[in-house]
């Protein structure tokens, strides 16, 4: 970090430059617990404090974007589940409105309600997730039992709504597989009642903790400007201080029908940008779902949830759409395109994690080990979304 | 003070004995089979890179160095400890507090100097 | 010890010398102490599950032994007696070997100098808390031994962490426990506690405001001295994989794991020997005092496993940083203030 005057004490020399130390060369992952998965970090290091990071990915790949050309439109949706296995309905949610807009499909507003039910209640249990690892990288235990509680909530809504509980597959081209079994309505108010009470339960036991707040605050800054040369999207821009959101800026489905705000980091214990900032708007944008979910629950609609006038086998017509919506990582992107056929000609994916992962090459040099797996773990990344 | 060490002794041969016993058991009952993949230095999943044999972080250095200034001030610290109770009821508790006032008061200027210098920072 | 060579005396008779007896009941009262650190070891770990189980809102343990899963660490020993012993080809193998052992016999020997109760104290060492701050730095060195003999760069960063903050803390800690020393005039952990009779206001840490400082130093020092949570960064499972101990199996793991277990309890029974009162009951006469000072000893466990499981770590930096340049300077605070206050209020104790 920067020189501090403490550092050129009386006596006129800097002591750190009287004493060095050679550098380390240490893999952190791909089996490390603070990788959040199979990804691999080549770090040089003096020991504690690190001198270079290089992000080494790859180690789930599967070729999803290459089956997608062997498989006919509905069918690549399954695939799209195994990207951020957090939020696999986010995911879906990409992959749906991409089509549907190269279709010129009119999706049924029941479809449309659920879906958003669906994904916000998808983006809190990613976001707890991501809240209760990330206190455990910081060696709180607890929060992420009590965070693992509350999406289990979320888990039980889902898996009585579309019979799984990790993968869903419950999206579909034209709206949905099947309709919401009865009382869903309820189910979800009263998560929703339950949630809205929880989260100032997590901000007395781990946010405002004092421990935490120095472990987090004033670490890892990422400014907008690096964000914007990384691309970086999600929690990771809005915790730089700009409150970017595709559902508010890029509306896709029906969210400009509902009022919902954009939390950003203000640098409120610290430096806009932080690990606190990006790990405060995840908590915040848990209300915000809150919020939206109960709009939409209120004014869920009756009706079909499939669009009626589309054929089991689908053909997109030719053209190239790029679509992007805003998954829990931040913003997820199809560029699909098509040749008339059954099946997509090419599919690339953009995903939020690859761009937001790869600031730590920019902003690990300088930092201590321990703030390094707190960064990583305030990035918030999924590897089977790098990797895809 | 001879007769005082000889628990101490028992205490540390039971202590080995145990633990040779017990490690001795697991030797019994556990299996052997060792492999070359098995007996590799566990760096995450990858084969290692470097030795680990370098000059480390070198403020751990600058730790042990304050430890041994700190502890041996604690060690002289403790006799003096034992005989202020007596001091405070031949009625000399101040000397005895000037004096020790003294020798801490040559430390902290030690300890401020280091402090300053930056040997405390870690950045 | 007192009770066991009074013991043998009486069984004996005249048939033992002094020698003979002194043997006899310190072999005794080793294996009675070592027989107490492997079953509170195994007490505790049980107890870690369930206090985090409670914490976190769920069981812990519930199937092994019917009850709540009291047979649970039997059957962990078990399992590990029964797992293969891996040296590493790399490590350096006399000091791996070795390692575990320092840290355990070095863990045990200190155990030789608590009094659980009155004349039940394995050696009565007129050194008894300098002897314990001494034995227990043992570990230290263990820890290194075994950081740089794995020769795995998670075990040396564990190791130089661990090394760094056991040596650290304990400046604080042997502080913390001077004031305490400068009231009874003796290090004898007997005369510490006796001089603490006559209900709780007459125990150390109300004894004047210094002291209740350094209590609270010494409790949070202590903490860091077996590397426990907020203070496990030795370990950090998150950051280090398992710190020193990440290419240590089987029985060689088991030593460190129930090192850590009675290292635990030992720093909690220095506690409440020093500051606590020791055996002595909260008002009254002695009564059980065996038993009175375990049930300390474990409130101040069970404080230790509650922190543990609500707080984040530290980082290695600050954790230096709150040592050196809150805790030392207090701490030395404490021992001028102590000596002011009986300078100024006369008393001798």
């Amino acid at each position: 970090m920067s020189e501090t005057a403490a550092g050129r004490g009386w006596g006129g020399q800097d002591v750190r430059r009287e004493l060095h130390s050679e550098l380390l060369e240490i893999n952190m992952g791909p089996q490390h617990p603070a990788t959040h998965g199979v990804l691999r970090l080549l770090v040089r290091t003096d020991g504690e404090i690190v001198h270079g990071v290089t992000a080494h990915i790859g180690y789930l790949h599967r070729c999803a974007e290459k089956i997608a050309e062997g498989c006919d439109w509905r069918q690549w949706m399954v695939y799209t589940d195994r990207f951020d296995y957090l939020a696999p309905i986010n995911m879906n949610f990409g992959y749906a409105v991409a089509v549907e807009r190269m279709l010129g499909v009119q999706v049924p507003e029941r479809a449309e309600h659920i879906r958003i039910i669906c994904a916000e209640l998808q983006r809190i249990a990613s976001h707890l997730i991501a809240i209760g690892t990330f206190g455990l990288d910081m060696g709180a235990w607890t929060p992420l039992l009590y965070c693992f509680r509350e999406r289990e909530e979320i888990l039980n809504i889902l898996e009585r709504l579309t019979g799984g509980r990790m993968l869903y597959n419950y999206f579909d081209i034209g709206g949905l597989r099947f309709d919401a079994y009865d009382g869903f309505e309820r189910d979800v108010l009263a998560f929703v009642n339950i949630m809205e009470q929880k989260i100032p339960e997590y901000d007395t036991l781990l946010s405002y903790n004092k421990i935490f707040i120095e472990r987090t605050a004033d670490v890892g800054v990422i400014d907008l400007a690096t964000c914007l040369a990384y691309g970086c999207t999600g929690p990771v821009l809005r915790g730089a201080g700009v409150p970017f959101d595709c559902r508010k800026d890029d509306p896709y489905s029906i969210y400009d029908r509902f009022e919902f705000d954009i939390p950003y980091g203000e640098g409120e214990q610290g430096t806009v940008g932080d690990c606190w900032d990006r790990y405060m708007v995840r908590m915040r944008e848990m209300y915000e779902s809150c919020r939206i979910i109960r709009q939409a629950v209120d004014a869920l609609p009756g009706g079909p949830v499939k669009a009626e006038d589309l054929k089991k086998l689908v053909k997109v017509p030719q053209g190239s759409l790029y679509t992007r919506t805003e998954s829990s990582k931040g913003e997820i992107g199809y560029h699909v395109f098509a040749d008339g056929g059954s099946k997509p000609f090419r599919t690339k994916v953009r995903s939020p994690s690859f761009s937001n992962l790869h600031v730590i090459e920019k902003v690990g040099p300088g930092m201590m080990l321990s703030d390094l797996v707190a960064t990583v773990g305030s990035l918030d990344i999924v590897l089977g979304e790098i990797d895809r | 003070m001879s007769a005082q060490a000889i628990p101490i002794l028992m205490v540390v041969g039971t202590a080995a004995l145990l633990s040779l016993l017990f490690l001795g058991l697991s030797g019994w009952l556990g299996p052997y089979r060792p492999n070359s993949l098995k007996s590799t230095t566990y760096e995450c999943g990858v084969p290692a890179r470097s030795t680990v044999q370098i000059r480390f972080f070198v403020r751990f250095f600058l730790v042990a160095l304050l430890f041994l200034l700190f502890d041996l001030e604690t060690v002289f610290l403790y006799p003096w400890a034992i005989l202020f109770r007596s001091m405070v009821a031949e009625g000399r508790a101040a000397f005895a507090l000037g004096e020790m006032g003294a020798f801490v008061a040559v430390l902290v200027v030690g300890f401020v100097y280091v402090w300053k210098k930056g040997g405390l920072e870690w950045q | 010890m007192q009770v066991m060579t009074d013991l043998f005396a009486r069984i004996f008779g005249d048939g033992l010398s002094s020698l003979g007896l002194l043997v006899a009941g310190g072999l005794t009262m080793a294996l009675i102490m070592a027989l107490v650190m492997a079953s509170c070891a195994i007490v505790f770990t049980w107890a870690e599950r369930k206090v985090a189980g409670f914490i976190q809102s769920r069981y812990g343990p519930m199937r092994v032994g019917r009850w709540h899963g009291v047979l649970q660490p039997v059957a962990d020993m078990v399992k590990i007696l029964g797992k293969e012993d891996i040296v590493p080809r790399d490590a350096d193998k006399p000091l791996f070997m070795l390692a575990p052992f320092v840290i355990f016999v070095g863990s045990l020997m200190a155990w030789a100098a608590i009094p659980f109760a009155p004349g039940f104290i394995a050696a009565d060492l007129d050194l008894g808390l300098f002897y314990i701050f001494a034995v227990s730095s043992a570990a230290t060195i263990g820890i290194l031994m075994a950081g740089w003999a794995s020769n795995n760069k998670w075990s040396l960063y564990g190791a130089a962490r661990g090394a760094a903050q056991a040596v650290s803390y304990e400046i604080p800690l042997a502080l913390a426990c001077i004031p305490v020393v400068m009231i009874t005039g003796s290090l004898n952990m007997n005369d510490i506690v006796i001089a603490q009779q006559g209900g709780i206001w007459r125990w150390h840490f109300l004894h004047d405001p210094f002291l209740f400082v350094a209590f609270l130093l010494y409790f949070v020092a202590s903490i860091a001295e077996v590397n426990r949570g907020p203070f496990d960064l030795p370990e950090t499972e998150s950051e280090l994989v398992a710190g020193y101990h990440t290419e240590y199996t089987g029985m060689r793991f088991a030593f460190f794991f129930l090192a850590e277990y009675a290292n635990l309890f030992l720093v909690s029974c220095v506690a409440t020997a020093v500051f606590l009162g020791g055996w002595q009951p909260l008002f009254g006469p002695v009564f059980l005092p065996g038993l009175v000072f375990v049930i300390k000893a474990v409130l101040l466990v069970l404080l230790q496993m509650w922190l543990r499981w609500t707080l984040p770590r530290l980082r290695v930096d600050q954790l230096m940083h709150v040592c050196w340049k809150v805790m030392v300077p207090l701490a030395l605070v404490c021992v001028l203030g102590a000596g002011i206050w009986m300078l100024a209020t006369g008393q001798a104790g």
